[in-house]
């Protein structure tokens, strides 16, 4: 029953706010720090693959891992969604 | 709404509701506001609720409140990729109210100990998000949420470990460094009851803790979790952030190791997944925290670092509910008085009485011993050796004990182990 993490994310419940992204990345961060969250995240939202970071807020946790990396550095803006809006927890 | 409350609590977990419940049944107006649609939305644990804190507040709290399983058996294992060498332990003290402890899931578990509250007269609000702090003097004096201004003689933070206010209310001075706090990742797996019972050699209402040491953190500082729910096991990794610096494994990677393992895939064959889960664990713990309590503000449960991890056990829910208690009595017996700027400085003191700052302070040290790699990394691999050494036969010629043991500490070196173990006895 191995799964990608994508396929996880996919069985749990997220009230996109589709006109607030509450993290904001930087691009042009270096790879050792992009790669350092593509490790650490607990949903795989940071994605590096042929030298460019993609990123998604839609699956996050609101966790803070990537806040606490690499603030300043990757991540440009760290806040949490608007109330209401975000991951839910159905169990936890 | 009232133009004032007296308390306002940030945060529906553990002990933003504790602390809501006790100041309302002293007749406390208290709002309790909450980012997430309802309390435990954002929360999720990899541990169990030791029960004699909330004994205090709820007697008798495991038969009205959506617990799932007693733990009644505690098992810790070291890893390698090939092996397990695991520890058992029974007894019926494990059984006793007030030294029992519960797996829980948040929330069911957050939403009812909210009711709670909400019954005992606290206001709740839910789906709001509190954006700022109003200080005026360096006295905090409410809170901004949803763009509305809510003012309260006294604001409680019980945000979490990712707490966004800590700093703002100046309890927190310098940032969280990647080496105090770890994240953790967990699966919730059906198997239903019987299957649970059969697996893990328990009975209807009793469950398990299990916490593995070495490969399922991938040889870094942490571990994994697995712990029984009624109809499901929580299987989880833990690992502290600084350690992706020196691992090309994500945790998810580890995750899916540790289940892969050969001990652990036979106990969750067949199972649905039914939530992946991500949170932060404030494990540096107090010492992270520059201080509990300011004008007008006082903090709770992982928003002020009371987090234990123990490596053998991981506390968090029962200080939560500890902080919860000592919160509320301050408040209460500052009530005459809440406006005061001094008026919350008897919070360190009630933390001492109820317990929080003494296990604090009396496994401070602890958190730099597991730093130590050589737990995560090479006593696995060294008991494994040990092991394999006595249980393997093949045919080649036999050795002392003592060249055993000494051949499997050698690699590690035995001053190192010496050094160890006695900084590991001084620490507990």
């Amino acid at each position: 029953m191995s799964m990608t993490i994508d396929e996880k994310l996919g069985i749990d419940k997220f009230h996109v706010d589709e006109g607030y992204a509450h993290i904001e990345v930087n691009k042009g961060a270096s790879e050792s720090d992009i790669k350092l969250l593509t490790r650490a995240c607990p949903a795989g939202l940071y994605k590096y693959s042929e030298g460019v970071l993609t990123f998604d807020y839609a699956g996050c946790f609101e966790c803070g891992t990537c806040k606490v990396l690499s603030a300043d550095r990757v991540v440009k803006k760290w806040s949490f969604p608007k109330g209401s809006f975000g991951v839910e927890y159905r169990h936890g | 709404m009232a133009d004032k409350f007296n308390v306002i609590v940030v945060g529906g977990g553990v002990a933003g509701c504790v602390t809501a419940l006790m100041l309302a049944r002293e007749g406390l107006e208290v709002v309790l506001v909450e980012r997430g649609n309802y309390s435990g939305a954002k929360n999720m644990t990899g541990g169990r609720l030791y029960s004699y804190s909330l004994e205090r507040v709820i007697p008798d709290f495991a038969s009205v409140a959506p617990v799932e399983r007693r733990v009644v058996r505690e098992r810790i294992s070291m890893m390698t990729e090939k092996s397990a060498t695991t520890i058992e332990y029974l007894s019926d003290a494990l059984k006793q109210n007030g030294s029992d402890s519960y797996t829980v899931l948040r929330a069911s578990f957050d939403r009812w100990l909210c009711q709670q509250a909400e019954a005992a007269g606290a206001m709740h609000i839910a789906g709001m998000l509190v954006e700022d702090l109003i200080i005026n003097d360096g006295k905090v004096c409410g809170i901004i949420a949803g763009g509305d201004e809510i003012l309260a003689d006294v604001v409680v933070l019980a945000d979490g470990a990712n707490s966004q206010l800590m700093e703002r209310a100046g309890l927190r001075t310098k940032p969280i460094k990647p080496s105090e706090i770890a994240v953790g990742v967990k699966e919730l797996i059906e198997l239903g009851a019987k299957t649970i019972e059969d697996r893990f050699n328990v009975a209807s209402g009793e469950g398990l803790s299990w916490l593995c040491a070495g490969y399922p953190s991938g040889g870094k500082i942490g571990g994994g979790l697995i712990y029984t729910n009624k109809d499901s096991i929580s299987i989880g990794v833990v690992v502290t952030l600084s350690e992706f610096n020196e691992t090309e494994l994500s945790i998810n990677d580890m995750l899916e190791n540790f289940k892969r393992h050969s001990v652990i895939a036979p106990l969750i064959n067949g199972g649905k997944l039914l939530e992946y889960s991500g949170h932060l664990v404030a494990e540096a713990g107090f010492s992270a925290l520059a201080k509990p309590s300011g004008s007008g503000v006082l903090a709770v449960g992982d928003a002020a670092g009371f987090v234990m991890n123990l490596g053998y056990t991981i506390r968090g829910m029962d200080l939560a509910v500890s902080s919860a208690i000592a919160a509320a009595k301050t408040i209460v017996a500052a009530r005459d008085n809440l406006s005061d700027i001094n008026a919350l400085d008897g919070y360190k003191g009630n933390l001492e009485a109820e317990g929080v700052l003494a296990d604090m302070k009396h496994y401070s040290n602890f958190p730099s011993f597991m730093e130590n790699h050589r737990i995560f990394g090479e006593y696995p691999e060294m008991i494994d050796g040990l092991l394999a050494d006595l249980f393997v036969m093949n045919g080649s010629k036999p050795r002392s004990l003592v060249s055993k043991l000494l051949s499997a500490a050698n690699k590690v070196g035995v001053l190192n182990i010496v050094g160890d173990a006695i900084k590991g006895v001084r620490s507990l």
